[in-house]
């Protein structure tokens, strides 16, 4: 999928940088506030496992769909991850159908990323026969209403469609069906920095003004596991730290979303 | 396969003329300028209009009317064996279909050179998504606020055991020995949309056709129910405007 | 069977519902069969008979019964006046979004400027906003809009938010009533185009409260008492003009 350019106005760019002069952001939140989020787990029938989730007005479905299938070489022990994320033309005027672009490939590897560094998914107990047969997941994310902030929100809806993820052994003649062995809980928080403030969460007005990005994903125990910065502007070493703390701390706060 | 039993039963404890559970909800998606989402069974499919806007690529205005572009897409997830994303040969020929019934209600030719662009995302499949796409979208578009004549409820009738069955699930489709789908405004009978495949007597068809009309009114109310829920008017205590919005600077 | 335009959109949508209650109509509601009332805006006829187009409030008006719509997109008329944003830049016009399926030219023989050939970009640059007039729509929507007009200009400063144009009408109130209000006790400036863009401008925080006063208008343009709802609003977060203040008591 592709996303079109979208001409920003100079007065909203100009409105935003006023209120932050202030202390202030366009939806009256705190800098370190995310908009309601509403978690729904289960959403689809026909996935192993999913999640849709609401973060203010931007919706995102994830689904993980299970196989079996040849381990990689260099890990014959292990099952396989796959992240695959859509920006699908229904979710915004700017998403254009096609082949996935640079957006949605950096959203899908930064998810993925986030997944596997953390060792959420015990991978080692995935495989079935060493060399031969492991399970596959695909974790698919579908945006459905673009309004800021993906990052967050495919990341929450993966976490969550993982954690109710049943393995369909019994369909594939590889016994009893389980849940997806889970070790490690991550979640990933977002910030963007406008004019040496740092935003959390931010809207699509706040990403269109951003000069910089950082998603910092930590674990349960606050210790980090996947970071990501975007956008062409610089951060300084002092706004890595304040993202990093403001990670951790609602980091845990997200999780119990979750639960 | 037996997928009804002795006494007219089916396999989802239906009678042969009776619809699964349908849930339609207008207006659901912020960003587009109009959507829905509906539940026909365990069918969940989400429809978004944009436009009329303008049309990309420039080769495909027309300068007399607005071209309704409809895309149909199947989620990964939303059947059994993970679909690969991306658009393959059935939803492009389903695609084309629900254009030409959409096209057919919109009012084209007061958008001269615009598109209106269609987009059902199939979210979860249990046959009958291509019937489920049509009644979302009509429904869209009003909520769109395009002009249009009316709105196309559309709904699959099959045959199964030999019996003539209204809106086939999964395992009436994949066993059964004929579908039907048609899409249709029931105020005038036009018929918009109809395909068919498998194996029907003339008089087979003549009852599946019998069937599928009288759901189609049942689905018609239901769209409007729904519409009228997104709009509901509590009884306003000013009226508009009488000047145009010019001098309003003060 | 053709769809009726209406000749001008505000004939269509002052005055209307005058005693009789609001009917939401959908696509398909049959208006009027017994060939008493002629097909207005809004609306279709066949076989003789007047169909809602559009989803909307019925309304009836010297003979005519018409479909106040209460979405779409915004389709300019000549003469309407519309906050614009530059999205392109020619030698000799800009391309201007009017928050319509069109975008309109603007050439440099329509603005208040001598503009040399190339050097369209020292006035106005892309992600400008400016304050325009439809010159003229012909049959296939192309559009010119125009600044060469008293108040017509550059809009600098402020924040601009967009509603649905079928919305205009409510946030500017009977007579101006509703907008005149909102500016009175916010103290801000106000311009709402009929092309669904509010363009504000005042001091910060009562440009906030402003904004926040029409969405409550967006978002409940159908409902019950809203103007006391939105007074009772500004209220809670202006501080009252000492002058009235002292009137009430």
């Amino acid at each position: 999928m592709k996303m079109a350019r979208a001409v920003m106005s100079e007065i909203k760019r100009d409105h935003i940088h006023k209120l932050l002069a202030k202390g202030r952001r366009v939806d009256n939140r705190a800098w370190d506030e995310f908009r309601p989020i509403s978690i729904q787990p289960g959403f689809s029938e026909t996935a192993e496992g999913s999640a849709r989730v609401r973060i203010g007005n931007t919706d995102v479905l994830v689904g993980v769909k299970m196989t079996v299938g040849e381990p990689f070489a260099d890990t014959p022990n292990k099952g396989v991850l796959s992240t695959n994320a859509e920006l699908i033309p229904l979710a915004s005027p700017t998403f254009e159908s096609g082949p996935p672009d640079e957006h949605s490939i950096e959203l899908a590897r930064v998810v993925d990323r986030g997944i596997r560094e953390s060792q959420m998914v015990d991978l080692e107990a995935m495989c079935i026969e060493p060399e031969k047969e492991v399970w596959i997941m695909f974790t698919d994310i579908y945006v459905l209403d673009y309004d800021g902030n993906l990052f967050d929100a495919a990341f929450l809806g993966a976490v969550a469609a993982l954690k109710n993820t049943i393995v369909p052994a019994k369909d594939n003649d590889k016994g009893e069906d389980f849940p997806l062995p889970i070790r490690h809980f991550p979640m990933s928080v977002t910030a963007v920095q406008i004019e040496n403030s740092i935003l959390v969460d931010p809207t699509l007005d706040e990403e269109k003004v951003a000069e910089a990005r950082l998603t910092v994903t930590t674990d349960e125990n606050g210790d980090l596991r996947a970071m990501q910065k975007g956008l062409a502007g610089a951060l300084t070493l002092d706004q890595v730290y304040k993202v990093i703390e403001t990670s951790q701390r609602l980091g845990n706060d997200l999780r119990k979303l979750i639960g | 396969m037996k997928l009804i039993s002795d006494d007219g039963i089916r396999y989802d404890g239906r009678k042969v003329d009776e619809l699964r559970p349908i849930r339609i909800e207008a207006g659901v998606l912020k960003r587009a300028d109009g959507s829905a989402y509906v539940e026909f069974g365990k069918n969940k499919v989400l429809a978004a209009v944009y436009g009329p806007r303008e049309c990309h690529p420039r080769h495909m205005q027309n300068p007399a009317k607005a071209i309704v572009q409809c895309k149909y897409n199947m989620i990964a997830f939303s059947v059994g064996d993970r679909k690969r994303p991306g658009p393959d040969r059935r939803s492009v020929e389903i695609s084309k279909i629900i254009s030409e019934a959409l096209d057919y209600v919109v009012f084209t030719e007061n958008f001269p050179r615009t598109s209106i662009d269609v987009y059902i995302e199939v979210l979860q499949a249990n046959a009958g998504t291509r019937c489920a796409g049509p009644t979302a979208a009509s429904v869209a578009l009003a909520d769109a606020g395009i002009p249009m004549k009316d709105l196309v409820p559309s709904v699959a009738v099959g045959k199964v055991n030999d019996q003539v069955v209204l809106d086939l699930q999964k395992e009436e489709d994949n066993y059964g020995q004929a579908d039907l789908p048609i899409a249709m405004i029931p105020r005038t009978g036009e018929i918009l949309l109809m395909q068919m495949d498998g194996h029907m007597t003339r008089a087979e068809f003549d009852r599946a056709i019998e069937l599928g009309v009288g759901a189609c009114k049942r689905i018609y109310d239901i769209q409007k129910d729904a519409l009228a829920r997104r709009y509901t008017v509590e009884k306003t205590e000013e009226e508009p405007a009488e000047e145009a919005p010019s001098e309003q600077e003060g | 069977m053709q769809f009726q335009k209406g000749k001008k959109r505000s004939e269509n949508m002052n005055k209307e519902g005058q005693g009789s209650s609001r009917e939401i109509v959908l696509p398909g509601d049959l208006l009027e069969s017994g060939g008493r009332m002629k097909a207005g805006a809004g609306t279709y006829v066949q076989d003789g008979k007047v169909y809602a187009a559009q989803v909307g409030i019925k309304s009836v008006k010297s003979n005519f019964v018409n479909v106040i719509p209460l979405g779409g997109r915004y389709i300019p008329t000549p003469g309407d006046s519309v906050i614009g944003k530059v999205v392109d830049i020619g030698p000799s016009n800009w391309l201007v979004d009017i928050n319509s399926p069109y975008p309109a030219p603007l050439h440099v023989n329509e603005v208040p400027w001598r503009v040399d050939f190339g050097d369209t970009a020292r006035f106005m640059n892309v992600g400008d906003t400016l304050l325009a007039k439809v010159l003229m729509v012909d049959e296939t929507k192309r559009v010119q809009v125009t600044m060469k007009e008293q108040g017509l200009r550059k809009l600098q400063g402020g924040q601009i938010v967009e509603i649905s144009y079928s919305k205009v009408p409510r946030v500017i109130g009977k007579g101006g009533s509703m907008i005149q209000m909102i500016k009175n006790m916010t103290n801000t400036r106000i311009f709402v185009g009929q092309n669904g863009r509010i363009w504000l401008d005042g001091e910060i925080e009562n440009i906030v409260f402003a904004i926040r006063a029409i969405r409550m208008i967006e978002e409940n343009a159908q409902t019950m008492r809203l103007t006391e709802r939105v007074k009772e609003y500004l209220e809670s977060v202006c501080k009252p003009a000492p002058a009235e203040d002292a009137e009430s008591r």
